[in-house]
């Protein structure tokens, strides 16, 4: 007698509505979309052939420079690299893990950004461009960190929860979380989800204001969206005043939400790259406010496909906590490899399946306020792998930029992706591979 | 998301001077909503045989005057039913740039449905004995002008400027929306299920223009109205049908009528004297109305009818 | 420019706004002490914004957004109505508002005073983090709505939903409520909570009896998931 599984009722499911049945409350948990998605793995470059010279790698130069925020700030945001790191809060990571970010990204000479909790002097100091978030629940949120800071982040929603306000489970609401946030610690942290003060973009544009007023016009506004209605949004955000434009697609992490949030909301990156970068040329304002894209970046290959279908830059959440050791099996102690297993078991699953960020109980030291946890990420060793994973991703990048023939990154255009997938070919507005069709492209019809 | 302005003129001086009041009200709400605007004006209303019909053209060098006499032509012609044949409806057209207004008996044609037919371009934007609609896409400040705003008069007006959200920047899709004779509609907000209201007026025979969340709570008020409830009524069952967020002003050849939902996000600031009520999405755009320091200022609360008599 | 003297005058009539607010910010500390008016606000929003001295501000006029928003140390008086989000997450100082101030008044404020001595619209008060309001009129719907901590006083009365998902903040209330928010309960008053009350109500320019006042503050229920109380999520 063979066993069958079924495909509607798999293990997983039944694991969920067990769990369910069990507990009575809805899963939480971290990171983004598990599930399979049609992502940036579906499109490839055509790099160079007969018709297209490439560049010499090492010798040639592919120029990585990139700046957001140049349309109205006296002081935009210069990098050296599109690659930025996303917000993350200190709440949900511990102090040490935001030290080592700002660590890596000043090396790299790119900017990381403060999170639902407000600004820790750590990250401002290691930090050499931090971006601060001003979120519905406006936890920290203060005038002396707004003037310190060298951009602002209106986020009106997240990739992994758009429509959902941040969550810090009451593990992790430490003393001194719980000041920086004004609750009483211990307690389950659930913001708001809509900002306290104005509703919609026309209000928006007057809060917009009133920021830039503070800041004297010196600093760029960008606004934050998870991707939904994306190609609308991305025009409100602009006519409201934004600078740069910041969207978050579904594979988005987060350290704590809902998993039907996770699982059941917003676009993927794939699809909403593509709007934006067409909400954009819509309002004739590309090359005026820049868009940065992020949620599932993982690769140099997702930071070229991104430029080439019209961001300005990514942001990269998951993929800089996985450099510094998430779903890793040890962490490492004066550069000794110490076996991790032990906790990941204690949370029920194994290194590489872990999504527990929302337990405190973060197996190397990341999302965690736990005084014995956190010392298993050093700031100096957590920023040296973040910055080698950087380097990769911006080595990888040139690669494909120079195989296309570009000497400038930002030179990337839709037309050198083709897709595998008519999903992809649909969603990226590219061809399938090996014919002209873009579905759904009726322009050149007869 | 958009500005809205209203203004009922309690005194002669007022109503004589009323698109005069009105236009700085109006330009000033450009700013939450840059891409197009709209004003419904009411005036006494004519008599009860004459309608007004405002119309629009996207052709800014519209032959208005060629439209008459094709119109002329039309009715007359025998492609109408021999009733009607006997009787050539006499009507005149005022023009105004893009707009014009033709004002006749026409006993029962359906005017609208005249024009839709033979000149599909031109759009009529409302029907009534009072109520007269401009609305055309662009900068409002630059439709103010154009239409000369500043010279109208009348006993009340609303505007709208808008900020597209979901659906597109055309002028059928601003705002006034009117429904029926003589009532309009101007919305901030944005609607949450505006499809299902749209499928089940449909349903109820009701046709609709645009895809705009706004359209559907206007005909929704407006079937409400004709199966013979109160606008009061119509908007108490309002409360409970519509979904989201939404601050609409509404007027009838007699009375304005501003409402708030129940979460009350929109602004609203009413500012009443004895001379005039005035209503806008912020207080700025009011600032330069006569006493406005000793005006009655105040934020309607959520659900409840706040209405003004002419 | 006024230059810079015992009573400086600014005219939004005249001056951009962004001048009179940068004004503001760089002459702060020789600013100190000083008494400057604001003449013809005209509704505008965002006049006198992120200030960071011991400055006295009177603006002559009705305000828009955000008046006073991100306030430290400065005194500012609005002789008029104020727009949505007056002293908005203000850290220290005093907002004195003569007329009404219309929704999200305080919102999210740290710390300092807002008074207010018509009316406040609804959400008076939401987010707020510490520091105090006084309403000598009514509220509106959902005030103090997830208030985290201060204390919000309201002297005539409120409308539904006063104190939802209330955390530590605390109102008082002299009038009648149309309804308690989610997890919002009325509690007996404390020798401390009439001390406190009344030199708020001193300090505002009322005076009203701190023993027509009753307490609200969160029942806490909602502090954590719990899935045998049946809590709303």
């Amino acid at each position: 007698m063979t066993e069958e599984e079924s495909a509607s009722y798999n293990r997983t499911v039944l694991s969920y509505i067990q769990l369910a049945a069990e507990r009575g409350v809805y899963d939480i948990r971290g990171l983004g979309a598990k599930r399979h998605l049609p992502s940036f793995d579906d499109l490839v470059f055509l790099t160079a052939s007969a018709s297209r010279y490439p560049l010499e790698g090492y010798r040639e130069k592919c120029d990585t420079k990139t700046i957001l925020g140049s349309l109205r700030a006296t002081q935009p945001i210069e990098l050296e690299i599109p690659i930025t790191i996303a917000g993350m809060s200190f709440g949900a990571l511990s102090a040490n893990a935001k030290e080592a970010i700002g660590r890596a990204a000043t090396n790299m000479g790119t900017s990381t950004t403060t999170g639902d909790g407000g600004m820790t002097p750590e990250e401002r100091e290691s930090s050499k461009t931090l971006i601060y978030q001003c979120l519905p629940s406006r936890y920290g949120f203060n005038p002396a960190d707004v003037l310190r800071a060298d951009g602002i982040e209106i986020v009106i929603g997240q990739g992994a929860k758009p429509g959902g306000g941040g969550m810090l489970l009451g593990q992790k609401i430490s003393d001194r979380v719980a000041e920086m946030r004004t609750l009483p610690a211990g307690i389950d942290q659930r913001s708001a989800c809509r900002h306290p003060d104005w509703t919609g973009p026309d209000d928006l544009a007057i809060k917009i204001d009133e920021l830039r007023e503070i800041t004297d016009w010196q600093i760029p506004i960008y606004v934050k969206i998870g991707a939904t209605r994306v190609k609308e949004d991305v025009k409100l955000a602009v006519k409201a005043g934004a600078d740069v434009v910041v969207v978050d697609g579904m594979q988005g992490g987060t350290a704590a939400t809902q998993q039907v949030f996770i699982e059941h909301t917003g676009i993927p990156t794939l699809p909403a790259v593509r709007l934006a970068a067409e909400a954009l040329d819509d309002l004739n304002v590309v090359g005026e406010v820049q868009l940065v894209v992020s949620g599932g970046i993982r690769s140099g290959a997702d930071v070229a496909k991104a430029l080439a279908l019209g961001a300005d830059a990514v942001a990269i959440g998951q993929g800089a906590l996985m450099a510094m050791g998430c779903n890793s099996a040890h962490w490492v102690h004066n550069e000794k490899l110490v076996d991790a297993t032990p906790e990941y078991e204690s949370l029920g699953i194994s290194p590489g399946f872990c999504h527990h960020c929302q337990s405190g109980r973060c197996p190397v030291g990341i999302t965690t306020q736990d005084a014995d946890l956190t010392t298993r990420l050093s700031p100096e060793w957590g920023a040296r792998r973040l910055k080698n994973y950087l380097q990769v991703m911006t080595m990888e990048l040139t690669t494909l930029a120079r195989a296309c023939g570009k000497s400038n990154v930002h030179h990337l255009e839709p037309e050198d992706l083709v897709a595998l997938t008519v999903e992809a070919a649909a969603m990226a507005k590219v061809p399938l591979a090996g014919t002209d069709w873009i579905p759904g492209d009726r322009s050149n019809e007869k | 998301m958009c500005g809205i302005v209203g203004l009922l003129g309690k005194t002669a001086e007022i109503r004589e001077s009323l698109g005069g009041r009105l236009t700085p009200m109006f330009t000033c709400m450009a700013a939450r909503g840059p891409d197009s605007g709209g004003l419904a004006v009411f005036n006494r209303p004519l008599d009860d045989s004459i309608r007004r019909y405002s119309v629009y053209s996207p052709d800014r060098n519209q032959d208005w005057d060629g439209l008459g006499q094709l119109l002329r032509n039309h009715l007359s012609s025998d492609s109408l039913s021999t009733d009607k044949a006997s009787k050539i409806p006499d009507f005149q057209i005022r023009a105004i740039e893009n707009h014009a207004t033709i004002i006749g008996n026409f006993d029962t044609l359906d005017l609208t449905e005249e024009i839709s037919r033979f000149c599909p371009a031109l759009h009529v934007l409302s029907v009534g004995r009072s109520i007269e609609v401009y609305k055309d896409a662009g900068e409002p400040a630059e439709i103010a002008r154009r239409f000369r705003f500043d010279s109208l008069s009348g006993t009340h007006c609303v505007g709208h400027t808008r900020m597209a959200t979901e659906s597109a920047v055309t002028p059928a899709h601003s705002h006034p929306f009117t429904g029926g004779e003589d009532f309009c509609l101007v919305h901030n907000g944005s609607l949450s299920n505006p499809y299902m209201l749209r499928r089940k007026l449909e349903r109820e025979g009701l046709q609709f223009e645009t895809d705009n969340d706004t359209e559907a709570a206007c005909r929704y008020i407006q079937w409400k109205l004709d199966i013979g409830a109160t606008l009061e009524e119509a908007l108490h069952q309002a409360f409970v049908e519509l979904d989201g967020f939404y601050t609409f002003l509404m007027a009838t050849h007699n009375q304005l009528t501003l409402v708030r939902d129940a979460f009350a996000c929109k602004p609203a600031v009413v500012a009443e004297t004895e001379d005039y009520v005035a209503v806008a999405s912020e207080f700025r755009s009011l600032a330069h109305l006569p006493n406005v320091s000793d005006a009655n200022i105040f934020e309607p609360e959520p659900e409840e009818i706040y209405s003004w008599p002419v | 420019m006024a230059s810079v003297e015992e009573d400086i005058v600014m005219d939004l009539a005249r001056q951009s706004l962004r001048d009179v607010n940068r004004f503001l910010h760089e002459n702060g500390s020789s600013l100190s002490g000083k008494h400057v008016r604001i003449l013809n606000p005209a509704g505008n929003h965002s006049v006198a914004v992120g200030l960071n001295e011991t400055m006295t501000v009177q603006i002559d006029g009705h305000v828009g957004y955000y008046a006073a928003g991100m306030n430290r140390l400065s005194t500012v008086t609005i002789a008029g109505n104020a727009g949505c989000g007056v002293a908005e997450n203000m850290m220290s100082g005093t907002v004195h508002v003569r007329g009404n101030a219309s929704t999200c008044a305080g919102a999210s404020a740290h710390g300092g005073q807002l008074f207010i001595d018509g009316n406040a619209a609804s959400r008076c008060g939401i987010s707020l983090k510490g520091g105090d309001i006084v309403v000598g009129g009514d509220v509106s719907t959902l005030s103090g709505f997830m208030a985290q901590a201060g204390r919000i006083v309201i002297c005539g009365d409120a409308g539904p939903g006063l104190g939802d998902s209330l955390y530590e903040a605390v109102i008082y209330l002299r009038g009648e409520h149309r309804g308690l928010g989610a997890d919002a309960c009325e509690e007996p008053m404390s020798d401390e909570d009439y001390d406190l009350l009344q030199k708020l109500l001193v300090a505002a320019g009322t005076n009203y009896d701190p023993q027509q006042f009753k307490r609200i503050a969160s029942a806490r229920t909602l502090y954590h998931w719990n899935a045998d109380r049946d809590q709303e999520y």
